[in-house]
């Protein structure tokens, strides 16, 4: 409706009357048709009588419309007891004048037709109602048991039409129900009261297929607005009734660049941080490879940083869960207690997948956790289909993503199962995808994960061990020597085999830097003893010069003293 | 129309004391307002009222325009509506009562096989 809105400005469209169901409203692209007459069929037990008192009770209660409920077929107290358990109080509504609701009976046997008349007496108390109460909605339920207990249909008919126009007039929104027609009919009901509502049909349908009923709903036409085409599951339960969309139909959710931790140091690293929060992850692998301790070291960490998880189990009890992952150092009941971690475990072939999708919708909307783990979804394939499933699971991860939460998905694949591929089909929905497998050599079985997607992150494209411990979970590089890969025992071997050659070469090492070392020192030395002996060498020198200039000195002193003797000559003169 | 100011119309026709004892009908004639049709089935009623239960008889003429909450009580529908409130069960009669032949089968003042024959 807001898309028409903006699109079309300044001119009149259909206005909407939100009904506040669960997705009916989404369908419908905001509601009924404010101020017209929609027609809901259906067989025996579809919930026609209930969509239309919710449409009342919802708009009391959420909208501040009141309504009027023209009853044909059940009394007032009838109508209370059975919407009683749905959680709506009408007593307490028509006390506080916020709903009426007369129970119309007309006993064939006891009327005889005596010349002209017309059914102003039902005008003048569907007016008297909706004037009592200052009524907006208007459910008439249903119209059609009235051909069974007048006789002249010609009258019936033109006054049908004349009781629409009066409602329109009115300008009350109006529901009408109406039986489905017998198998094989042409038209929707069973008198064709589809032919004066031109406005809004909905048909209702209850089907049962493998032993599971599920309830669908269709909008047969809807004139002026736009509205989906499809059957919507449909679900009835302590809330009143749910239609489930197949999906938001847009893909538009917020993203967010948060990463949340995976609970396992090493699987965040490769992963460039962890998963990003409100994203879907799969983690799938056959029995054993370890998917439910990823999935409980992930609760664990989102728990352990205050968050709050929900954890669905389909195969075992929470007590088996916090048991087990006690022995890998998960203390699951800690946060169990505190409430931040809430079990729900059931069965899958306990309900049809819409009531599964339905419940877990309450629980998220509810609790209101920060991630979700279901485990395992494969499970799921008992009660419906490959179909079926993928199309549930679709709508539950859309749910899941447009509330931020982050999601973990469990999926069993079966040993002779190509490991890239899911029971259910569900793998192009993923963000992450997280592949579990064991590695058979040497006689052992070891786990191994590699991250097989991941959008929109920089993640490793190796191949990791991964070990489960009473320490908890880790990975570890698996051997990746020339030409092998190894695992487990082979790969510590190996590794073992590797130190002993290291430490080889490093003695080798050490050993000729020992020999050098000594080489060098004794040259070292030498080179002292040497430089000792050049100083020797240097000082005789020195000395001997001192000696023979003083040598010369003297013998100069004694030739002059000789010829100052012999006056021989002036001084110099020689 | 005598009485329009008030939504029943008591139009108590038993008149002679000596019927007092005799058992008594008493009629509800519902309407939504004094259109033609209504003015037709009373000057009807009336008339068949004079015919086969003279002196024994009550009319109370209801417009549910002016009660609409006395419809819901009597489960009224259709108008004009004739109701039989005594001599019990309870009988209604739809329709401007033109058809006198009805009338008086509905009023159980005749027998059905009786009117089928004739």
């Amino acid at each position: 409706m807001k898309n028409s809105k903006g699109k079309n400005k300044g001119i009149p469209c259909v206005e909407k009357c939100p009904t506040g169901i669960n997705g009916l409203d989404d369908i419908t692209e905001g509601g009924l048709p404010r101020g017209r007459t929609t027609l809901v069929c259906g067989g025996a037990g579809s919930g026609k009588t209930l969509l239309s008192m919710e449409f009342l009770v919802r708009g009391a209660q959420e909208f501040g419309e009141n309504g009027v409920f023209m009853s044909f077929e059940e009394s007032c107290d009838e109508l209370a007891q059975n919407v009683g358990s749905l959680g709506f109080d009408i007593q307490d509504l028509i006390r506080s004048k916020k709903m009426a609701i007369d129970q119309v009976r007309v006993e064939r046997s006891e009327i005889e037709e005596t010349g002209d008349y017309d059914l102003e007496g039902l005008f003048v108390r569907m007016g008297s109602m909706i004037d009592g109460v200052g009524a907006k909605r208007v459910v008439v339920d249903s119209l059609e048991s009235l051909f069974s207990s007048l006789p002249n249909e010609t009258v019936l008919r033109s006054e049908i039409r004349r009781l629409f126009r009066y409602l329109k007039e009115k300008n009350v929104t109006v529901i009408v129900t109406g039986e489905q027609g017998p198998a094989g009919s042409v038209g929707l009901t069973r008198h064709g009261l589809e032919e004066y509502i031109s406005d809004c049909v909905i048909f209702l349908d209850n089907r049962v297929a493998n032993q599971v009923a599920t309830r669908r709903l269709r909008i047969v036409k809807y004139r002026g607005s736009p509205h989906g085409m499809s059957e919507y599951p449909t679900v009835i339960d302590g809330n009143g009734l749910s239609v489930l969309p197949i999906s938001a139909l847009k893909l538009a959710y917020p993203v967010s660049n948060i990463r949340v931790s995976s609970g396992i140091p090493r699987l965040d690293r490769m992963l460039g941080g962890g998963y990003y929060k409100g994203s879907s992850i799969l983690v799938s692998g056959s029995a054993g490879t370890g998917k439910t301790s990823i999935a409980s070291a992930f609760a664990n960490s989102i728990c352990a940083k205050g968050g709050k998880c929900l954890y669905c189990s389909f195969e075992e009890s929470p007590e088996q869960i916090m048991r087990n992952m006690r022995s890998i150092g998960f203390d699951l009941a800690k946060w169990h207690r505190k409430g931040d971690l809430q079990f729900h475990t059931v069965r899958p072939t306990m309900y049809g997948l819409e009531t599964h999708l339905v419940k877990l919708h309450r629980l998220v909307s509810d609790f209101k956790p920060d991630a979700v783990v279901l485990d395992p979804v494969s499970n799921l394939a008992a009660v419906g289909d490959t179909d079926q499933v993928r199309s549930m699971l679709t709508r539950l991860i859309d749910y899941l993503k447009s509330s931020g939460v982050t999601a973990l998905f469990n999926d069993l694949t079966s040993g002779d199962q190509a490991n890239e591929m899911t029971n259910v089909g569900i793998s192009s929905l993923m963000d992450s995808w997280l592949l579990l497998r064991t590695v058979e050599s040497n006689n052992e079985r070891n786990r191994m994960l590699y991250i097989l997607k991941s959008r929109g992150m920089a993640h490793s494209n190796q191949m990791r061990e991964f070990i489960l411990s009473d320490k908890g979970l880790d990975l570890v590089d698996v051997y990746t020597g020339p030409g092998q890969v190894l695992t487990g025992a082979a790969r510590l071997l190996q590794e073992a085999r590797d130190r002993e050659s290291e430490e080889n070469e490093l003695k080798e090492f050490e050993r000729r830097e020992r020999a050098i070392l000594e080489e060098r020192t004794a040259i070292e030395s030498q080179m002292r003893a040497l430089k000792a002996k050049l100083d020797t060498l240097k000082d005789e020198d020195a000395y001997n010069a001192r000696k023979e200039s003083g040598r010369k000195k003297r013998n100069n002193n004694y030739r002059e003293e000789v010829s100052a003797h012999r006056q021989a000559d002036i001084k110099g003169g020689r | 129309m005598p009485g329009r100011n008030t939504g029943q119309d008591k139009k108590a026709k038993a008149d002679a004391p000596g019927s007092a004892q005799r058992k008594e009908w008493e009629l509800r004639l519902y309407i939504a307002g004094r259109t033609p049709r209504a003015i037709t089935a009373l000057a009807n009623l009336e008339r068949i009222c004079e015919e086969h239960l003279a002196g024994e008889y009550r009319i109370e003429v209801i417009d549910i325009l002016k009660n609409p909450q006395l419809a819901r009580g009597d489960q009224i529908l259709a108008v004009p509506t004739l109701v039989r409130k005594l001599p019990q069960p309870v009988r209604k009669i739809i329709g401007d009562l033109s058809n006198k032949e009805r009338v008086l089968i509905g009023l159980d003042l005749r027998q059905r096989t009786e009117s089928r024959g004739g």
